[in-house]
């Protein structure tokens, strides 16, 4: 094969990959130089990289279109007066346009000339100062990625989060604190495994109970996580879905917890400017999870209330063909099941049916499987897959501990799928994610004894369930109703009475009534991508029974204001 | 709602269903005789009693000398080393999950960092941002200081992971900064500026300097004068240096080993805004399976973002509670870092003599886990063939696994990297007894 200089940047890659015992083929797109070719280049001295540049080309298209629709709108009324109001109205979209494109970071400045570099540079005076504001907001630029980034804060429902941070709820030292219902996480059960685990570490340490020492656990390990420790949570794992489908720590790869776990999926299945379709409303973290780096698009597929916030396959189908027309391509769809945040189960072999038709993946979120306490039966995708091999290679199921075992902060999560490529390539990308390996050891015995978990589930499942009978007791009193969940830590509260006017800025600004004067964190549903304004997510597991009743009262105040006068 | 059952597949869809670019590229590089070498060594690993005769595995750079150390301080400091006088309970640890790091060990990072400089620069817990490993740290501040297609700088020789964790999934390219023997392989000025202009020629807009120091695979520190060098060019560029200092504690001697940070605050931190540091505990302290990174940054935007980001790679509150305890008990630490120090000298000048007395040279070093050895005068030309065949020689026959230049990308062909620290002394012994064998009946062939 012979070598060359592609116009557009690409560059070889000079290290030949030598026939030794490898398992794996080369995959398609690499390309080999001859070894002459290669003596020659590095004597030369010169090395270089391949590089596939991302795909960008759908953005600008995208971009002109939301531009020209539009205006297509204007131009084809009359012409003549409309001609001379539209040349204006087309200016100004072409200056928003143009004032948009140069708000991204400018290009570097030019480079001071060697004599003025040091004196061109703002001086601190002293070393406190380098300590404590540590030097200038950016004459660097940072990337355009990054940017983004730094301004993503802005959806209530980070905010909300930042509010708690900052005054939170303390019977004792805090009563006027801001109560959290805005932060999807299991405070119930703790004390169920507390004991269990301490008593884990102190062996862990100490080398007793069977465990390796500190020698077992402190060298590299594979990143993938443990043999044991993915025996272990294949063993959870069953249990937690209802004992009906057998999971194979083969098919598992690790990762600190959910969020890599779906970014790394992400990156597996889809190039930048593809997309994935999802039902929303859903999860706020998903925006940043699937498409922050890795620069996929998420479609919005919109349920509503009067299907109970269930998917329908019309709309599915109807996104789909949307975004084929726009020119986007669809690599998959994301479910999340038990939903986040209505609480819905979804049915697996209808998303089956649809991925299969249309060829693209399926990314399901099953991190409340265990977290159910209705009457529908929690179905897994694994559950569906085992018993239909053909399309098997198309499903992926995420997992982790952070809700069904209430231990968010030991970042546990999991990549289950079917497909072996998938596999391969989250193997290497979840090295930069990986799972510590002391939380492995500690966690292992504990997951697999059966007994002991199958007590717990049962146990949580009760306590969720109580708390949410309670709450949304409570809430019905206070005439707002929720719609009925079977899974997750939360209810989903219909609040469109209260807001006015019926759209987002009336519910952001009963969110901020809820915020500030009630001082609870809510999840307002267009930080969730609702289509429909006025639903609120309520996280009802960070309670505490006696905390329920000032919750109610402090609703009580805001729901008094709002009430629509008769 | 009803389970549906099961409807017929169509033909269209027995299509294979694709992945993505990144999923089926290979630049995480893991083809390279790097990672092939460490697959003969899986499937053949030394034992001293129950496979001696197994490749001994002098590929990975891993601290294992100072164990006992560590076993020592868990073992006096009770059953439940996190209990010690701290305020957070299981509960509050089993739900913590805040992207900005336990402030407790974020402080006992600090100490950690500054006890390895001898006090010579301060860290403020505050400007440190969490990682699960190194990996992640330079992988996370490759996605914030530069775009897709734009190009970081980086010294050759240089450690082979970086192709993967700052290429792969950023989408960045790494332009070579081109170093060589006749100077032991420093960073020269005309070599920055050629790497620059290199970049520059190909239409690459350069982001930063990556420069890792001590380097790995030199095992030598980087000079001041080189570092004050770099960060001028930084300035005059107006681009990030990002300084890689993961082997810092494992410098053979306090005072050899110069921080960025040292030189940052004798300048009265000019520049610092463009500066980063990133470390970890997975050499210095040995613990790699722990996976403990930070990203330590002069730039309040890089902070803050980085931090925003580290949701993809936060570290589990227990181990940062346990290390919490660990490194803010100053004289532990203090300790420790003496005698890694000691006793990573003492390995390295049992190797480089021992080698030395079989005819072989390696760089002078003074930091690391390793040793770099200069193999050109075995080799028949100075081709990357003749190295690559010579690695392979070295893991057929001699049955040792050492990384080639050419996987770390080094310009001059013959020189290999030479773990000593990831095995027992009478594992080490036994290699060198194998290479001095192997030099010996090449000497004999010729």
């Amino acid at each position: 094969m012979s070598s060359h200089k592609a116009k557009s940047k690409r560059f070889q890659n000079r290290i030949p990959s030598l026939p030794l015992h490898s398992s794996k083929s080369p995959p398609q797109t690499s390309r080999k130089h001859t070894l002459h070719s290669l003596t020659h280049r590095r004597r030369r001295g010169r090395l270089h990289m391949t590089q596939t540049p991302p795909n960008d080309e759908s953005r600008p298209t995208r971009t002109g279109m939301r531009l020209i629709v539009p205006l297509q709108g204007v131009v084809q009324g009359r012409g003549g007066i409309l001609l001379g109001s539209l040349i204006p109205c087309a200016l100004f979209y072409f200056l928003q346009f143009y004032l948009k494109r140069n708000r991204s970071p400018p290009p570097p400045n030019p480079p001071p000339s060697r004599s003025a570099s040091s004196s061109d540079l703002p001086r601190s005076s002293s070393r406190p100062n380098l300590l404590s504001r540590g030097a200038s907001m950016g004459r660097v630029q940072l990337s355009a990625r990054a940017n983004h980034v730094a301004k993503a804060n802005e959806s209530p429902y980070y905010i909300g989060l930042d509010r708690v941070r900052e005054d939170a709820y303390d019977e004792l030292t805090n009563p006027d604190g801001v109560i959290q219902l805005g932060l999807a996480e299991n405070r119930l059960s703790l004390d169920l495994i507390e004991e269990r685990l301490s008593k884990n570490l102190a062996d862990l340490m100490s080398g007793a109970g069977g465990h390796p020492g500190l020698r077992g656990i402190a060298t590299y390990q594979p990143f993938d996580g443990l043999l044991e420790f993915k025996m272990a949570m294949a063993d959870f794992m069953t249990e937690a879905m209802g004992n009906e489908v057998s999971f194979d720590p083969l098919k598992m790869v690790l990762t600190s917890g959910g969020t890599p776990a779906l970014e790394i999926l992400s990156f597996c299945l889809a190039d930048p400017g593809n997309a994935f379709l999802v039902p929303a409303p859903y999860y706020p973290g998903f925006d940043r999870d699937l498409k922050w780096r890795t620069g996929v698009e998420l479609i919005p597929v919109h349920c509503r209330s009067c299907d109970n916030f269930a998917l329908s396959i019309t709309a599915l189908e109807q996104a789909f063909n949307q975004a084929r027309k726009r020119g986007q391509k669809v690599r998959g769809i994301l479910i999340s099941n038990p939903s986040n945040p209505v609480g819905n189960m979804l049915n697996p072999y209808d998303i089956l049916d649809f991925a299969r038709e249309r060829n693209i993946h399926i990314i399901s979120d099953e991190i409340f499987a265990g977290s159910t306490y209705g009457n529908e039966k929690f179905v897994s995708m694994a559950e569906i897959v085992d018993s239909e091999d053909a399309f098997k290679d198309r499903v992926h199921i995420v997992y982790g501990l952070s809700k069904d075992l209430c231990i968010p902060g030991f970042r546990v999560g999991v990549i289950y799928s079917f497909n072996e490529n998938v596999l391969k390539a989250s193997k290497k990308l979840t090295r930069f994610s990986s799972v510590s390996t002391p939380t492995q050891q500690i966690l292992a015995p504990m997951l697999s004894d059966k007994r002991f978990i199958q007590e717990y589930i049962n146990t949580n499942r009760q306590r969720i369930r109580s708390m949410y009978d309670l709450v949304v007791s409570g809430l019905k009193e206070l005439g707002l109703e929720c719609t009925e969940s079977s899974g997750g830590l939360y209810c989903w509260v219909d609040m469109s009475k209260l807001i006015s006017p019926y759209n987002e800025k009336g519910e952001l600004d009963l969110w901020d009534k809820l915020l500030n004067t009630a001082k609870i964190n809510v999840t307002p549903g267009s930080a969730c991508h609702c289509i429909e304004p006025g639903w609120f997510r309520f996280c009802f597991t960070t309670l505490r029974v006696n905390e329920v009743p000032l919750v109610m009262e402090r609703i009580r105040k805001v729901v008094e204001i709002c009430k629509p006068s008769v | 709602m009803a389970i549906k059952p099961l409807t017929q597949p169509s033909s269209a869809s027995s299509a294979a269903i694709s992945l993505s670019k990144i999923a089926v590229s290979n630049t995480h590089g893991e083809d390279s005789p790097y990672f092939a070498g460490w697959k003969a060594y899986d499937e053949n690993p030394y034992d001293e009693s129950s496979n001696p005769s197994g490749v001994i595995q002098m590929g990975l750079a891993e601290n294992q000398v100072s164990f006992d150390l560590l076993e020592k301080y868990l073992e006096k400091n009770s059953s439940d080393p996190t209990s010690s006088g701290r305020v957070s309970s299981f509960r509050e640890n089993a739900l913590f999950q805040d992207y900005h790091g336990l402030l407790s060990f974020r402080k006992a990072m600090a100490s950690f960092m500054e006890q390895i400089r001898g006090g010579r620069a301060k860290f403020d817990p505050e400007r440190i941002v969490i990682t699960a490993g190194a990996t992640a740290a330079n992988e996370l501040l490759t996605f914030i200081l530069a775009d897709p297609g734009d190009a970081l700088l980086v010294p050759t020789p240089y450690y082979p992971g970086f192709d993967r964790d700052l290429r792969w999934r950023t989408g960045v390219h790494i332009v070579p900064i081109h170093c060589d023997s006749s100077n032991a392989f420093e960073i020269t000025p005309s070599a920055l500026d050629s790497a620059y202009s290199d970049a520059e020629s190909r239409g690459l807009r350069v982001r930063g300097v990556l420069i890792t120091n001590p380097s790995n695979p030199l095992g030598a520190t980087v000079k001041r004068a080189v570092l004050e060098h770099v960060l001028d060019f930084g300035a005059l560029k107006n681009i990030h240096l990002v300084s890689d200092e993961i082997y810092s504690g494992s410098a053979f001697s306090d005072r050899e080993f110069v921080s960025i940070a040292e030189v940052l605050e004798a300048r009265g931190g000019r520049g610092s805004e463009r500066c980063h540091i990133v470390y970890s505990l997975s050499k210095d302290l040995g613990l790699p399976g722990f996976r403990v990174g930070t990203i330590y940054s002069y730039n309040d935007a890089v902070v803050t973002t980085a931090r925003r980001m580290s949701s993809f790679t936060l570290i589990s509150s227990q181990t940062q509670q346990l290390l919490a305890t660990m490194l803010s008990d100053e004289e532990f630490t203090a300790g420790y870092i003496e005698t890694n120090r000691e006793r990573l000298r003492r390995r390295y000048r049992m190797i480089v003599d021992e080698l030395g007395r079989a005819g072989i040279e390696c760089l002078k070093g003074n930091a690391g886990l390793f040793c770099w050895m200069n193999l050109s005068p075995f080799l028949k030309d100075e081709t990357v063939e003749e190295e690559l065949a010579l690695w392979e020689c070295i893991l057929r026959e001699v049955k040792l696994n050492i990384s080639p230049g050419v996987s770390c990308h080094c310009a001059e062909p013959g020189w290999f990297r030479v773990c000593f620290a990831n095995m027992s002394e009478q594992t080490l012994q036994v290699a060198l007894a194998r290479i001095h064998d192997f030099v010996e009946r090449r000497r004999g062939n010729q």
